[in-house]
């Protein structure tokens, strides 16, 4: 029983540092909000590759939904919305704003690009 | 004002077939109309009205909403009621300007010869502001009533920002429906669709599919709503989902082209797509015709085929 609590945090330690590899090998792509575009517009990704979209916001809330990836998030004013993707597929995904911005919110949308 | 229309009906009949039909129809002789028998009612739908809105997709957005109601005036008997069912204003980030076209809305309203009027708020009116300036210049954004034997509701999705109906409204509605016999008819009006028609253009309701669960058992109900800017039909299970033209601009048919961007405004047809609807409920409060008027004169236009879904 002992022998199990010393092992304990040896292992935690084992699994935050691969973790930590492993999001150290993930490519990170900043996006931002504003009233009423993404930017980028179109986020091109490859299959397989697993990246990390980092999701602000310039002015005000509002929202990033992706329905064909099920992905639907709210972007805090101050605060950075983390999603993770892994391609499986080569495809063409739309997402859009969600969250109602003003005359305009209408055409924030922008496009996920997975190629080859 | 002519009086000298482009309309479209379908009838529903019962809970079962769907009959669709269009004509070239003119005043009170036209063929199609319900035979008015004595314990027949009708109301009209008017949606998508955006005051405000100042842009190419319509050059000439102030004629619509008088055009409309010289049109609904012109009737051949008056309506039970008249709903609209949201964006009565365009959106503004200013809350005094919101409020002035709200109240010029208003004034508007004030020419209808109508016995009442049912208003709704769409995101235009009520997103920036959770519904605030609405509430304080028409009333609840959520209600229901009783018609001559049929349940009207009046659903929001609209005052939160995500386009929710939330839990709060979901338990009201549970609470509302609750005393009704399982037989009776229910009208629910909302402005967006409650189903997914196309959750990446926003022409969906994120927990629509809660409210839709709660009205599963009632096998007589109706939705209409507005949002989208163009007919179209649909059910889910046996409950009959129809949105409503707008006063403003068309919108594209779903899939139709990549972007939701507005039809391109034909300054020889700029009334094209626009107009508003007639629901005749017959004395056994099961079968609903609808009519859809067109604001673009007859002499301008050609029927339109039917369609549904």
């Amino acid at each position: 029983m002992r022998a199990h609590w010393m092992l304990a945090p040896l292992l935690a330690l084992l699994l935050v540092a691969t973790n930590a590899d492993v999001a150290a090998q993930e490519r990170v792509i900043q996006v931002t909000a504003e009233r009423f575009k993404f930017t980028p517009g179109v986020i091109e990704l490859k299959v397989g590759v697993p990246v990390v979209l980092e999701l602000t916001t310039l002015d005000r809330k509002h929202g990033f939904q992706v329905p064909d990836l099920k992905i639907d998030e709210v972007i805090e004013p101050g605060k950075i919305t983390r999603v993770r993707i892994v391609p499986d597929k080569a495809a063409t995904y739309d997402f859009h704003c969600t969250v109602f911005c003003g005359s305009g919110h209408e055409e924030m949308a922008g496009q996920i690009v997975v190629s080859p | 004002m002519a009086t000298r229309t482009r309309r479209e009906f379908l009838q529903i009949a019962g809970v079962g077939g769907v009959v669709f039909a269009s004509g070239l129809l003119e005043g009170c002789s036209t063929p199609g109309r319900p035979a008015g028998a004595q314990d027949d009612f009708y109301f009209v739908q008017l949606s998508d009205i955006h005051w405000g809105y100042k842009g190419p997709a319509n050059p000439e957005a102030t004629v619509e909403l008088p055009r409309a109601v010289e049109l609904v005036n012109a009737l051949p008997r008056a309506p039970d009621f008249v709903v609209f069912t949201g964006d009565l204003t365009h959106t503004t980030d200013d809350d005094q300007e919101r409020r002035r076209r709200m109240a010029q809305f208003r004034e508007h309203l004030g020419r209808l010869r109508v016995r009442q009027v049912r208003l709704m708020a769409g995101e235009h009116d009520a997103s920036l502001d959770r519904g605030a300036a609405f509430q304080e210049m028409f009333g609840p954004l959520r209600y229901s009533f009783d018609h001559k034997g049929v349940h009207f509701v009046a659903l929001d999705n609209v005052s939160d920002p995500k386009g929710i109906l939330g839990d709060a409204q979901i338990d009201w509605l549970s609470r509302d429906l609750k005393a009704l016999a399982k037989e009776k008819p229910i009208v629910v009006f909302t402005h967006r669709p409650l189903f997914d028609l196309k959750p990446d253009w926003d022409w969906a309701t994120a927990d629509g599919s809660r409210a839709i669960d709660v009205l599963h058992p009632y096998p007589h109900v109706t939705v209409f709503y507005g949002h989208i800017h163009q007919e179209h039909h649909f059910r889910t299970g046996e409950i009959a989902h129809h949105a409503a033209t707008s006063l403003i601009f068309p919108l594209p048919a779903p899939m139709s082209q990549p972007k939701r961007t507005p039809l391109p405004w034909d300054p020889a047809h700029p009334r094209r797509g626009l107009g508003f609807r007639e629901i005749f409920v017959d004395e056994s409060r099961l079968a609903l015709t609808l009519r859809q008027d067109s604001l673009e004169g007859a002499g301008a236009s050609q029927p339109a085929a039917a369609s549904g879904g």
